[in-house]
C-alpha cells in the first residue's frame, strides 16, 4: 500500500484537525483519496471546488497515488 | 528580472522599489493590497493569512515569468504576506518598472489578478464580534 504525506490548509486543516499526516492508502486516484478523507474527516468542500497538488505542482484528479508523494488539496484561494 | 516571495514578517517596501529603479526604466507602477476594516458588511478586526509556500512560490514565479513575456517591462517584484495582519497592514505588494507606462500598468494589473486566482494563499477574517471565517471557502457552489 503506497505511503504518502498529506498537508492540510485553511478550512481543510480545521476540519481534519491536523496540519499534516502520513497515511497508507489503497485509493486508486487522487479523487478517490479525497473521497476517502472526506469519509474520515467530514470535509464539506466538494471536489469540484478544490484543486489538488502533488509535490508542490498542480496535478489532476485522475492521477494515481504514488509512494512518497506529498499531496495537498487546495481550497478556493483568497489571497490579495 | 522578476521575483515572487512570501514573507512572514513586514517587508522593507522602499528596498523592493529600489530593486526596480533601473536605468532603462522610465516609470514604475505599484499595487499595494491593504487590510481594510469591513468586508461584506461585517466589522473586521484583522486577517490571518496562510500559504502552501512551495506551491505558492512555484505558481507566483510562473505568473511573474508570464508578465515578463507578455509585457515590455524592465522588472517586477511581488510579495505576499502570511501571518496575523491588522487593519492597514500591507498584505500584498506588486511593483513593476518599464521603459513606458502602459506596460507597467498592464503588467501590474495582470500580476495581482493572477495571484488572486491561482496562488495558494488563504485568508481568515477575524471579526470584531469574535467570530472568524475562511474567506472563499464558505461560499456556496452557486456563489463561488
Amino acid at each position: 500500500m503506497p505511503r504518502i504525506d498529506l498537508e492540510y490548509f485553511a478550512i481543510l486543516r480545521d476540519q481534519a484537525g491536523r496540519q499534516k499526516e502520513t497515511r497508507e492508502t489503497n485509493a486508486a486516484s487522487l479523487a478517490a483519496l479525497y473521497d476517502e478523507l472526506t469519509d474520515a474527516y467530514g470535509f464539506t468542500l466538494s471536489r469540484a471546488r478544490l484543486r489538488v497538488a502533488v509535490n508542490a505542482a498542480f496535478s489532476t484528479w485522475e492521477q494515481p497515488v504514488n509512494e512518497g508523494d506529498i499531496v495537498v488539496f487546495i481550497p478556493p484561494v483568497s489571497g490579495g | 528580472m522578476s521575483r515572487f516571495f512570501v514573507s512572514a514578517e513586514p517587508v522593507d517596501l522602499a528596498a523592493l522599489r529600489a530593486e526596480l529603479h533601473l536605468d532603462e526604466a522610465g516609470g514604475f507602477c505599484v499595487f499595494e493590497g491593504w487590510v481594510r476594516n469591513r468586508n461584506e458588511g461585517r466589522a473586521v478586526d484583522g486577517l490571518d493569512y496562510e500559504s502552501y509556500e512551495p506551491l505558492a512560490v512555484n505558481e507566483g514565479t510562473q505568473i511573474m515569468e508570464e508578465a515578463c513575456a507578455q509585457f515590455a517591462i524592465s522588472g517586477a517584484v511581488a510579495m505576499h504576506r502570511v501571518g496575523s495582519l491588522k487593519i492597514g497592514d500591507v498584505a500584498v505588494w506588486i511593483g513593476v518598472s518599464a521603459p513606458h507606462r502602459d506596460a507597467a500598468f498592464k503588467a501590474c494589473r495582470y500580476i495581482i489578478d493572477e495571484i488572486k486566482l491561482r496562488v495558494p494563499v488563504w485568508k481568515k477574517e477575524r471579526y470584531l464580534d469574535g467570530d472568524t471565517e475562511w474567506i472563499a471557502c464558505h461560499q456556496t457552489e452557486a456563489g463561488s
